[in-house]
C-alpha cells in the first residue's frame, strides 16, 4: 500500500471513451490493501472494463462483505453507489437492490472466506435465483487479513507460508456455480488482464446471474513455493479453454477471424463475444460437460480458465417472478393505487 | 529492443530534461531540493561550480532548462527554474570560505584571456586554482563584458556582477583593466602558454537604408547605445522611440528606452510576432510596461527633415511558405506604414568581428570570417589558442559562454599536461537509493497540481522612473518554497531489476502516468503502439528490461514519469527503486585526467 493519494495528474493524451470519460474517471480512493496483492489488478481491471463501456458511473451499485476483496469497491468507481454490507451477506442486500432497482449493473465484490465459508448459503442461493449481477470472487485461498490461515478454497496439499500443509478438500466455486445455475460462468487470473477485462465486460453484459472467480494471489501470505495460488503457481498450471473479444452491441465485428476458430455468441443486449478457441471441442453451452472438463484438469493439478459456461437463452429473477418492468422508485399513485375499477376487475376474476 | 543499459551516463541525464538541456549541465533538481530544505548556500555552491554566476544567470539566463522541463509536458507551465537560481544567490551566507583558495605554488604556466566576459571567467575560474596563472585582458575598467556593458542595470544591478566577477577575481586571476588586445601577433610573441579568446560578438549590425546617413544624429545601434546607458554617458532619449529588431537586444533597448525619456516606444518587427527571437517572457516584460510590438514591417526608409529624424516608414509583407517549409516576405499589397520618431535604435543582430586576430599566424577562418574552432574541444587551428562563448560561434548566451568556458579550460589543461585534448573522459555518474523506510524516500514525492509561481515586480510606475531600479523583486522564501515544491525531482530515478518481478502488476496499476507495460517485445516503433498510454514523443526514452519469467519485457515511457515513487512504493519486492542519479561534470583538474590503468581495467 501507499500512504500517498494518487496524483491527480494524469497521461496527457490519455483515450477518452464515449462519455468523455478517461480511465483515471472509474478510480476510486487509493489502496490500503499490500503492496503487489492481486485483488488490486482486478480492481484495475473492473475499472478498464467500465472505462471501455462507457457506463455511466452513477447507474452502477458495487455491493460487498467482508475481506481483502470485499475492501476494494472503495478502491474504483468513486462516483457509484456503494454498500459495504456483513460478512458473506453481500448476495442478500444485492438481491434486495437488484429487486427494488432492476436498472442499475450491479457489481456483487466478494472473496473466499466470504463466499465460500460464512457466505456459503448465500451465495447458493444468489445464483440459483438467478440475480442479474456480476459476482467476483477474489479468490486467494487464505484469510489474508488474520495472517494467512486456509480458507475454504484453498487446496488439499497445499502449503501455507509456515509449512503446514492443508488436509482439507476444497470448495470449488466454479464448479458449484455451474451446479446452482449460474447462466455465465468464468475463472480468470488477476495476473492476466488480457484475460480477465473482456470477461468482466462480457459478464456486465449477461442478463442473469454472471460468476466470476478470479485467482488473485496474497503476496502477503500465499505466494510462496506450495501454494497453488501463487503468480508462479498459476501462469505454469493455467489451462486457458478461450481467449474473448467483447464486442458492445451495434458494432461491426472488425476483425477477421479464420474460419472454424472462433465461435460468436450473441448476447441478449445485442453484445456478442468472439471466443477464439484453445482447447479443442470445448463445448461452452454444455453445463455437465464444463464440469466434466473442469474436474478432469483438476485432477491433474491444472486450472482451467476462460469463459466456461453461457446459457443461450439466460432468464432472471425479474422474469421468474414477472416483476413489474421499472424501477419500484418510479411507481407513483397511479400505478400503485389504479381504483376501483382495477379492483372491480379482479374481485370479478375470483368469483 | 536491447535492455537499456543504464550504466551509461547519457541514459538518466536525458531524463533529467533541464539538466540535459542546460549547456552547462547544471544539476538542477538538486539544487532546487535544497532551495526548498532552505540550504541556500549549498544551493548556491552547486550552481557555482556548473556555471560560475549563479546570481547573474538567475536573473539574465536564457534558460533553456525551462522549455525542456517535464512540468511543463504534464501540467502547462515549467518550474520557474531560473528564478529559483537567483533565490539561492540572494538569500545565501557568505559564501566566500567555500571558494577555493588561490594555490599556494604556482605551476609555472601562464594563459592569457581576452575579454573579461562570461566565457574567459569561466576558463580562468576552472584553471587559477590549479596552478596556472591566468591573466585577463579587458578594454573595460571592470570586468563582467557584455553582462556589464549590455544587460540593463534595471534586470542586473551591478553589485551582483561586482560580487560574481569578484569570486573569480579573487582566485588569483589577474585582471588588466582598459588593455584592448589590438594584436594577436603580438600577444603571442609574449610567450603565453595558451590564449583564449573570449572577446564576444561586439559589433552591432546596422541597418543601410535610405536616409540612414542624414538622419544619423538620431540613430543608435542597440547594443552600444545600451553600453552607452550602462556607463552613464547617454541618460535621455526623444518622447517618441521605434526600436527595430526582435531579439533580446531589443528587448533591453526598448524598456530601457522607456526610462530614459520615450513616452511612446514602439517595437517593429519584420517577423511574425511568434517567430521573434526574443525570449517570450522578455517580450512579455516589455508589454508589461507598455510597450507595443508591431510585427511583418519592414523597415525603407528614414524619413527626415533639415537633417533631423522625422520617423521611419514600413512596407507591410506577410508570410509564404515554400514545398520544404522555408518562410518568406513578401510584400502584403498594404500602403506603406510610417512611425514618426524622435529617435530610433537599431537592434537588428550582432555581428563578430576580428580585424586584430592576423590571418597568417596559424588561425584559419571560414567563408563567413568566423575563425575554425572545434566545437568540442573549442581549439582553433592555432594548438595553443582556444575560442568560446560568442567569439567562436556567434551570438549565443551567457549560459552557453560558460559552458564553452569549461570546455576550453578542460583543452588547455590537458594539453598542458601533454594528454591529448580530444580524448576527453566522460562524466562520473552515480546512483544512490532514496529508500529510508517502507513508505519513506529521502525526497519530497507527494506530488499535486500547482500552478507556475509569478515573482513579484517593482510597482511600475516607480520602476519606469529609475533605469537602476531593479524590476524583479525575486522570491520570497515563502514562494521560493511553494515553487521549489513544483519540482518533479527527475533526477531521482525509476530503477527496474527483473530479476526481482514478480508481474503482479502492481506498479502498472498504480502509476498516475501510465508510464509502464509489460508486453511482448519488439522493435522501438512497433514497441510504442503496443504502450498502455500513446507513447507520442519520440524524443523521449523507453526504458526497456527483459528476463522475466513470462518472457516479456518491462517498458517504461519515460517521457511524462513523475518520479512520484508509487511504482517502488507498490512493488512487493523492491524490484523498483528509487535512486537519486548524480552527474559530476569533467572540469579542468583531476577528473580531465585520462584513467589510470587500474582504473581502465575496472570500467571493462
Amino acid at each position: 500500500m501507499t500512504y500517498l493519494a494518487k496524483p491527480k495528474f494524469h497521461h496527457p493524451n490519455l483515450p477518452k471513451n464515449a462519455l468523455g470519460y478517461t480511465h483515471r474517471d472509474y478510480e476510486g480512493t487509493v489502496s490500503t490493501l499490500c503492496a503487489g496483492c492481486g485483488h488490486d489488478s482486478i480492481t484495475a481491471a473492473i475499472i478498464q472494463a467500465c472505462f471501455e463501456l462507457s457506463i455511466e458511473p452513477h447507474r452502477v451499485a458495487k455491493i460487498s462483505g467482508i475481506g481483502c476483496s470485499s475492501k476494494t469497491p472503495t478502491y474504483f468507481l468513486g462516483n457509484s453507489h456503494g454498500f459495504n454490507s456483513v460478512h458473506g451477506r453481500m448476495p442478500s442486500v444485492l438481491t434486495g437492490a437488484n429487486l427494488a432497482n432492476r436498472d442499475l449493473i450491479y457489481l456483487g465484490v466478494s472473496g473466499d472466506g466470504d463466499s465460500a465459508s460464512i457466505g456459503l448459503g448465500q451465495f447458493a442461493h444468489c445464483l440459483r435465483r438467478g440475480v442479474n449481477m456480476v459476482y467476483i470472487v477474489e479468490n486467494n485461498g487464505v484469510y489474508g487479513l488474520t495472517k494467512g490461515q486456509f480458507s475454504a478454497t484453498a487446496d488439499r496439499g497445499s502449503k501455507s507460508k509456515r509449512g503446514m500443509m492443508n488436509t482439507d478438500n476444497s470448495i470449488d466455486l466454479v464448479a458449484m456455480a455451474l451446479q446452482l445455475g449460474a447462466s455465465f460462468v468464468a475463472r480468470s487470473f488477476s495476473g492476466d488482464k488480457q484475460q480477465l477485462v473482456p470477461i468482466i465486460k462480457a459478464a456486465i453484459a449477461h442478463k442473469g446471474a454472471a460468476f466470476i472467480d478470479v485467482i488473485s494471489p496474497c503476496v502477503a501470505f500465499n505466494n510462496h513455493a506450495g501454494s497453488t495460488k501463487s503468480f508462479d503457481f498459476v501462469r505454469e498450471h493455467n489451462e486457458a479453454v478461450n481467449r474473448l473479444d467483447f464486442m458492445a452491441s451495434r458494432m461491426p465485428i472488425e476483425v477477421q477471424y479464420e474460419p472454424g476458430s472462433v465461435e460468436i455468441v450473441e448476447q441478449h443486449d445485442g453484445s456478442r463475444l468472439a471466443l477464439r478457441k484453445l482447447a479443442a471441442d470445448y463445448e461452452l453451452h454444455d453445463r455437465g460437460a464444463a464440469l466434466g472438463f473442469l474436474q478432469h484438469h483438476a485432477a491433474k493439478g491444472q486450472i482451467v480458465t476462460g469463459l466456461l459456461y453461457v446459457e443461450k437463452d439466460p432468464e432472471d429473477l425479474h422474469a421468474h417472478l414477472r416483476t413489474v418492468d421499472v424501477p419500484l422508485n418510479t411507481l407513483n399513485a397511479p400505478e400503485l393505487c389504479p381504483g376501483q375499477s382495477a379492483l372491480d376487475r379482479i374481485n370479478a376474476s375470483l368469483r | 529492443m536491447k535492455n537499456t543499459d543504464i550504466a551509461a551516463p547519457d541514459y538518466f541525464h536525458k531524463v533529467v530534461d533541464c539538466q540535459w538541456a542546460c549547456p552547462a549541465h547544471t544539476p538542477v533538481p538538486e539544487y532546487i531540493r535544497l532551495i526548498a530544505h532552505g540550504r541556500y548556500s549549498d544551493a548556491y555552491m552547486i550552481n557555482w561550480k556548473s556555471n560560475v554566476f549563479p546570481g547573474i544567470l538567475g536573473r539574465t539566463c536564457d534558460r533553456p532548462c525551462e522549455p525542456a522541463c517535464r512540468r511543463d509536458r504534464v501540467e502547462n507551465e515549467p518550474v520557474a527554474i531560473c528564478r529559483l537560481k537567483r533565490v539561492a544567490a540572494d538569500y545565501k551566507d557568505d559564501v566566500t570560505a567555500r571558494l577555493p583558495r588561490p594555490p599556494q605554488h604556482k605551476n609555472g604556466k601562464r594563459v592569457a584571456l581576452i575579454g573579461g566576459g562570461p566565457a574567459s571567467l569561466t576558463v580562468a575560474r576552472d584553471l587559477a586554482p590549479l596552478g596556472y596563472a591566468c591573466v585577463v585582458f579587458d578594454g573595460d575598467q571592470k570586468a563582467g563584458g557584455m553582462i556589464r556593458t549590455q544587460i540593463p542595470k534595471f534586470r542586473l544591478p551591478d553589485q551582483v556582477i561586482d560580487e560574481e566577477t569578484g569570486y573569480v577575481l579573487g582566485l588569483g586571476v589577474e585582471f588588466r583593466a582598459g588593455r584592448r588586445i589590438d594584436s594577436m601577433k603580438a600577444l603571442l610573441a609574449e610567450g603565453w602558454d595558451a590564449v583564449f579568446v573570449g572577446s564576444g560578438a561586439p559589433r552591432g549590425r546596422d541597418l543601410d537604408i535610405p536616409g540612414r546617413k542624414e538622419a544619423a544624429a538620431n540613430i543608435h545601434i542597440g547594443i552600444d547605445w545600451l553600453s552607452s546607458v550602462s556607463f552613464g554617458h547617454v541618460s535621455k532619449i526623444g518622447r517618441r522611440v521605434v526600436v527595430l529588431g526582435g531579439g533580446n537586444t531589443a528587448m533591453d533597448c526598448c524598456r530601457s528606452a522607456r526610462r530614459l525619456g520615450g513616452e511612446h516606444v514602439d517595437v517593429v518587427v519584420r517577423s511574425g510576432f511568434e517567430e521573434m527571437k526574443a525570449s517570450p517572457w522578455e517580450k512579455e516584460d516589455a508589454q508589461h510596461e507598455g510597450i507595443p510590438i508591431h510585427n511583418y514591417l519592414v523597415p525603407k526608409e528614414f524619413t527626415h527633415e533639415n537633417g533631423k529624424l522625422t520617423g521611419i516608414t514600413f512596407e507591410k509583407v506577410k508570410a509564404e511558405y515554400d514545398a520544404k517549409g522555408r518562410r518568406r516576405l513578401v510584400p502584403a499589397g498594404e500602403p506603406d506604414r510610417h512611425f514618426p520618431c524622435d529617435d530610433v535604435l537599431v537592434a537588428v543582430g550582432q555581428e563578430n568581428a576580428f580585424p586584430w586576430i592576423e590571418r597568417d599566424i596559424g588561425i584559419e577562418f571560414d567563408q563567413r570570417d568566423m575563425p575554425k574552432v572545434d566545437p568540442q574541444t573549442m581549439a582553433s587551428t592555432h594548438p595553443q589558442v582556444f575560442f568560446g562563448g560568442d567569439a567562436a560561434f556567434g551570438p549565443k548566451n551567457i549560459i552557453w559562454a560558460v559552458a564553452h568556458g569549461h570546455e576550453a579550460a578542460v583543452s588547455i589543461d590537458k594539453m598542458l599536461n601533454g594528454e591529448d585534448i580530444a580524448d576527453r573522459p566522460t562524466p562520473a555518474v552515480e546512483l544512490i537509493s532514496q529508500k529510508m523506510g517502507i513508505h519513506e524516500w529521502s525526497y519530497d514525492n507527494d506530488i499535486a497540481l500547482d500552478q507556475r509561481y509569478k515573482v513579484p515586480l517593482r510597482d511600475k510606475t516607480v520602476a519606469l522612473r529609475d533605469i537602476k531600479a531593479e524590476v524583479e523583486l525575486g522570491f520570497d522564501v515563502a514562494l521560493a518554497v511553494k515553487e521549489a515544491h513544483r519540482c518533479l525531482n527527475c533526477d531521482v530515478q525509476t530503477v527496474f531489476a527483473s530479476t526481482l518481478c514478480i508481474e503482479c502488476d502492481a506498479c502498472v496499476d498504480i502509476c498516475p502516468m501510465d508510464c509502464i507495460s509489460f508486453t511482448q517485445n519488439g522493435e522501438e516503433a512497433e514497441l510504442r503502439e503496443h504502450l498502455n498510454a500513446p507513447s507520442l514523443n519520440l524524443a523521449q526514452s523507453l526504458y526497456v528490461q527483459d528476463g522475466l519469467k513470462t518472457g516479456r519485457v518491462m517498458v517504461k515511457d519515460e517521457d511524462v514519469c513523475l518520479h512520484c515513487g508509487l511504482c517502488a512504493e507498490r512493488c512487493p519486492t523492491g524490484a523498483w527503486d528509487m535512486q537519486k542519479f548524480y552527474l559530476e561534470m569533467t572540469h579542468a583538474g583531476k577528473s580531465c585526467r585520462p584513467p589510470t590503468p587500474a582504473q581502465r581495467r575496472s570500467a571493462a
